[in-house]
């Protein structure tokens, strides 16, 4: 779970890092009270829960309140890479003197949590790394042993900080390894981190995520943060396929089904399963001169109604008469399950199945009952002797000889 | 030979009255694995299939006299993972198969850090187990034992793989080849797991009959760059092929989407299948395009004339 800027600098209050007077307004006139509280130049920043917002026009300096409401209200209608603002942050203008970087981050190979540090903040830790090496710092930490503030240190003190730079730096680094721990996130950056001109250290801007797997047991953050409970901050705005789809999954807990049709332009329907073998063959159709329509898995063993249900939404998509319904081999999920599940769906919507689907090709579980379903019905299918690749062939040939 | 399980191999189920827990259980036994015992707390005095079910991982090594049993199967919902774990991790266990899905990462994190503290070694988390044709299988991996037997023959080829499902289509055809399998290992899916392709490594490279190996990868982490890494530093007489699903994540606009398993998303420039492709390829490793390519392939490496 992805958090917005104002919320990220929340979370790096309540661990008792500094912090400027910040406000969060959701309209112009809001905004100009907090500038009119605030006094002096102000920053609107735009709250998109995408980067790239300066490039966008998303932040703006105003000299003075009046100023504020009306970039404010500016800010409020841009949206940026299709996400519309959930308000802005007004801050103080800060005079800073250097920015530095502080994040902790996974290493999935140490399968530790790595602090990461630079003196050189404000631009992307990924190109100081790739271009200033020594001025990156990197430390693990232990997963099971309590952390203790010298680890910090000494991740700060290798990029050359001493004096009372060191000293201050120190328990915010600190801080940010303890709050990563204990909210279960999976990225807290501190980016930039200002030291200003009167020598004390302020978070300027924060990116905070949450594990998805550990949201359950953070209810307390959220609630102080004000998150409603179901809020799941989607990367990008779900299509119609896309929630429908959930819909149908959340109604039966027997059985998965996913479907994605974001970044998905194409005429094949593609029913699919398991996870790995989504992968697989979304990639085989696309390998042939395919273009699948949208992406779905199929898992754990669905009902007949919810293997129906995706065959259908699949099938309601614009452009959509053909679909594939193929799987890597199951050992959970029934094959004869899913055949009926998508021979319900091509009749329910008054299609021919043996036109309809241009390939079944799931082996495994329960594969004789299911291949006798699917000849008679005429439905051409195929078992483990026919590839995951070649029966994606076979589909695509059928989708393109419709169209010729 | 086999790596890390065979036909005496005792283990375990954590969770064993939960519903595919009980399925596991039987599909495991039917395939001649010998599991001692089960635990899910409240339900001591029980049943399933014949395993007599505890309270505690402690009284099932009381029932078995004080024999620590070899490895444990973990299927517990993920609020309650971590403490199985280390619940078998404190009483000496010393494989552990975590089958659960969506563990926070801190909780795989701490009980990996412990089992490696410990010795002992975490399959999973987000897994289907291992298989040894013929022998032994730990875990759903090839569900029920005839259609197990029917994708799993055995024979020279170790698998590795993020994706349960795909561990069985790959062995599969490489059974059907006449390849067949040495130990196939369904690694799991998530950013963290206990066992990386490069920590199964050695254990392949110490067992006679594995003579090639096999990897299902996808985009997302650096387990494809340290097994290249490692291949790189140790002279393996192993030869390696890999298959690549979710190319075509590296599209620009699924960019920071997840597909299939929670580890398997593109974040950084490493992330991709593109790049992943090119270090694994620089490394020696032959990465094919489709699954029915790899049998031929391995026949190639090893010096075998392709039927």
């Amino acid at each position: 779970m992805k958090f917005f800027e104002y919320e990220a600098r929340r979370i790096v209050e309540l661990a008792g890092i500094p912090v400027t007077k910040y406000g969060f307004a959701k309209t112009a006139e809001e905004a100009k009270r907090i500038a009119a509280d605030i006094g002096g130049e102000v920053v609107i920043k735009s709250q998109v829960l995408t980067g790239g917002r300066m490039k966008a026009g998303g932040v703006k300096f105003a000299s003075t309140p009046e100023e504020a409401e009306q970039h404010a209200r500016d800010i409020l209608q841009l949206e940026i890479k299709g996400h519309k603002p959930r308000g802005v942050l007004v801050d103080p203008k800060a005079k800073v003197k250097q920015e530095y970087y502080a994040g902790i981050v996974w290493d999935g190979t140490r399968k530790q949590p790595m602090m990461l540090f630079s003196d050189m903040g404000g631009i992307d830790i990924e190109e100081v790394a790739e271009q200033h090496p020594e001025h990156v710092g990197r430390g693990h930490f232990s997963n099971l042993r309590p952390f203790s503030d010298f680890q910090a240190k000494e991740v700060i003190a290798s990029v050359g900080i001493t004096g009372s730079r060191l000293n201050r730096l120190t328990p915010i680094l600190a801080k940010l390894a303890r709050l990563f721990q204990q909210y279960d996130m999976r990225l807290a950056e501190i980016n930039p981190l200002a030291e200003l001109e009167d020598g004390t250290f302020v978070a300027l801007d924060a990116h905070m995520e949450m594990e998805d797997e550990a949201v359950f047991r953070q209810k307390a953050l959220l609630k102080e943060l004000g998150v409603p409970e179901g809020d799941k901050r989607e990367s990008y705005e779900p299509s119609e396929f896309e929630r429908n789809v959930a819909a149908i999954d959340a109604a039966d807990h027997r059985g998965v089904i996913q479907g994605k049709d974001h970044g998905f332009h194409g005429n094949l329907g593609l029913v699919i399963g398991a996870g790995g073998g989504s992968l697989t063959l979304t990639d085989a159709v696309r390998s042939v001169g395919g273009k699948p329509a949208n992406y779905s898995e199929i898992g754990g063993n669905p009902s007949v109604k919810k293997a129906c249900g995706l065959a259908k939404e699949v099938l309601k998509k614009e452009g959509v008469d053909k679909i594939a319904v193929m799987m890597s081999i199951v050992s959970n999920t029934r094959v004869d399950i899913v055949a009926r599940g998508v021979i319900k769906a091509c009749i329910e919507l008054g299609k021919d199945p043996a036109e309809t689907i241009a390939i079944f090709r799931i082996p495994g579980a329960w594969e004789e009952e299911g291949y006798k379903i699917l000849e008679k019905y005429g439905v051409e299918y195929c078992d483990r002797s026919v590839s995951m690749h070649e029966a994606a062939r076979r589909a695509v040939e059928k989708v393109q000889g419709a169209a010729a | 030979m086999s790596i890390l399980i065979d036909e005496n191999t005792t283990f375990i189920v954590q969770g064993i009255t939960g519903r595919e827990a009980v399925n596991l259980t039987k599909e495991c036994l039917d395939y001649g694995s010998k599991i001692v015992g089960g635990v899910t707390p409240g339900r001591k005095g029980r049943e399933v299939h014949g395993v007599p079910v505890f309270d505690t991982v402690k009284q099932v090594i009381e029932h078995n006299g004080g024999q620590v049993p070899d490895g444990s199967v973990v299927t517990v919902p993920p609020a309650f993972a971590k403490d199985a774990v280390m619940e078998a991790l404190e009483n000496g266990i010393k494989l552990i198969v975590v089958v659960t899905e969506r563990i926070p990462r801190r909780d795989v994190a701490q009980f990996v850090e412990r089992a490696n503290e410990l010795g002992a070694r975490i399959i999973g988390p987000n897994c289907l187990g291992l298989i040894v044709p013929g022998k032994a299988k730990m875990g759903g991996i090839g569900g029920p034992a005839k259609d197990a037997e029917k994708a799993y023959q055995p024979g020279i080829v170790g698998v590795m793989s993020r994706s349960g499902g795909m561990t069985t289509e790959i062995s599969s055809t490489l059974t059907a080849a006449g390849l067949g399998v040495s130990t196939a290992i369904s690694i799991g899916g998530d950013a963290i797991i206990g066992s990386t392709y490069a920590e199964l490594m050695p254990l392949f490279e110490a067992d006679e009959q594995t003579q090639a190996i096999v990897i299902y990868t996808e985009p997302g982490g650096r387990m494809e760059a340290q097994l290249a890494e490692w291949v790189k530093e140790n002279d393996s007489r192993l030869p390696i092929v890999a298959f690549m699903a979710g190319r075509f994540m590296d599209d620009e606009e699924m960019k920071g989407m997840s597909f299939g398993h929670a580890g398997t998303i593109v974040e950084g420039k490493e992330d991709t299948a593109a790049e992943k492709i090119a270090r694994l390829e620089a490394a020696g490793i032959q990465v094919v395009e489709r699954i029915d390519e790899i049998p031929d392939a391995v026949k190639e490496k090893i010096g075998k004339v392709a039927a």
